[in-house]
């Protein structure tokens, strides 16, 4: 690792003035993705600002129809929360599918969604549910905050703060996860809305990241069944292709992963 | 350089250290506490498994000034008055370990999995939530009958 310097600010303010102060400034909240980045030299900030303790990051809290979560939250948290198991059970169980119970206990959901892996969990539950990510300076529609592979809409120094999601009618999320790292290779996230809308989600997959399926939304707000998935495919040129799947099996397992997690709401 | 303070194995210490100083950096290096390993540097093996605030982490993916206030417990912290933790007990009489690099990892994981779950532990779920533990001698078999026989002999 190169030489970086640290700090620990002791509110949100503060966090954004050292961003602002700094040169080449990260975040840095549970660091399970940006530790073993900076050790293996593919990162190298000139400082490290801690947001992981932030009064303003913490918490989980569910009120009427929406859940919200608070950014600094860790995976184990998530997974283990009665009221994130009342309001949105799969959201608690993609959570505990997420690395291993020690990167779970560090791991943070504002960590997750700014690093926007294309093959990590909760996009996929952002974007089907329709959560609004809160920043320190605005709220973001989910629709616009994936902008890409590692990409978001996050301006420079801008701050994920927590993540309002709307409690769904029924969801579930299935994942056929890399046996070696525990990322998805495909991940798809259905979500049943109280207005009788469908979206679904799928992270792991797409070769510009995470998206939403418009024709399986489609398909399953005709009618919701496994069944109504059978006849469609999945297009591999919109598929991630590397040495763990080609792009055809990705997008067989798209399909796949869908069917189970409708199968598991029916 | 940083100041750090925090509590390892019950006893209050502090140091100044480079900001990029990782926690088993720290702990080997500093401390001179060696049992906990450094296997694949690459987050993935466990060897390096510490409890911080009473939960697994893995040392080599976080710095030590991320754990400042923090207690910290190693491997070298579980055995009391000369006896060995039921789940060290346990991994010597069940011989879980072959040439014993991952053992101290694999014995904080098994400790951690016990405080999460419950003593009673059956072998589909010590083999899930071993997932971040890596065996290079394959030698899981045993593994996974020490943290089971461990797991009871916590519950008392």
């Amino acid at each position: 690792m190169y030489e970086t310097t640290y700090q620990r600010p002791k509110d949100l303010a503060g966090a954004a003035a050292a961003f602002a102060a700094g040169g080449d400034a990260r975040y840095l909240a549970g660091g399970q993705t940006l530790i073993p980045t900076m050790k293996q030299r593919l990162a190298a900030p000139s400082e490290l600002i801690d947001v992981a303790r932030l009064a303003e990051l913490q918490g989980i809290a569910a009120s009427g129809d929406v859940l919200t979560i608070g950014a600094a939250t860790t995976h184990a948290e998530v997974a283990g929360s009665a009221t994130v198991k009342a309001a949105i059970p799969a959201l608690a169980r993609l959570a505990g599918l997420i690395g291993d119970p020690a990167v779970r206990h560090r791991g943070t959901l504002g960590g997750s969604l700014a690093n926007n892996d294309p093959a990590a969990d909760y996009p996929a539950a952002v974007l089907a549910l329709g959560a609004t990510v809160h920043t320190d300076k605005r709220a973001i529609p989910a629709a616009e905050f994936f902008t890409g592979l590692f990409s978001t809409a996050l301006a420079d120094g801008e701050i994920v703060t927590k993540v309002a999601f709307p409690v769904p009618a029924k969801a579930a999320y299935e994942k056929f996860a890399n046996p070696a790292s525990r990322y998805a290779m495909a991940g798809v996230f259905v979500a049943r809305l109280k207005d009788g809308g469908v979206r679904v989600g799928v992270t792991g997959a797409g070769n510009r990241g995470v998206f939403r399926s418009a024709e399986f939304e489609t398909a399953l707000s005709g009618d919701f069944a496994e069944k109504a998935l059978a006849p469609l495919s999945v297009d591999p040129a919109a598929m991630i292709s590397d040495i763990h799947g080609s792009a055809a099996y990705r997008a067989n397992l798209v399909k796949v992963m869908a069917r189970r997690a409708v199968k598991a709401i029916e | 350089m940083s100041k750090v303070s925090m509590t390892v194995n019950g006893e209050a210490v502090a140091a100044e250290v480079e900001d990029r100083t990782l926690l088993v950096e720290f702990l080997r290096e500093h401390l001179h506490l060696t049992g906990t390993h450094i296997g694949c540097d690459t987050s993935q093996c466990g060897a390096c498994l510490v409890h911080v605030d009473g939960k697994a982490m893995k040392s080599c993916s976080m710095l030590a000034v991320q754990a400042e206030a923090a207690e910290v417990v190693t491997i070298e912290g579980l055995a009391r008055n000369g006896e060995l933790h039921p789940m060290q007990q346990a991994f010597h009489e069940h011989h879980g370990l072959q040439c014993g690099f991952c053992t101290p990892g694999m014995i904080m994981s098994a400790i951690d999995m016990v405080r999460r779950l419950g003593p009673k532990l059956d072998e589909a779920t010590i083999r899930h939530e071993l997932e971040g533990n890596i065996c290079r001698c394959t030698g899981y078999q045993n593994i996974v009958a020490a943290i089971a026989a461990g797991a009871a002999a916590m519950g008392g």
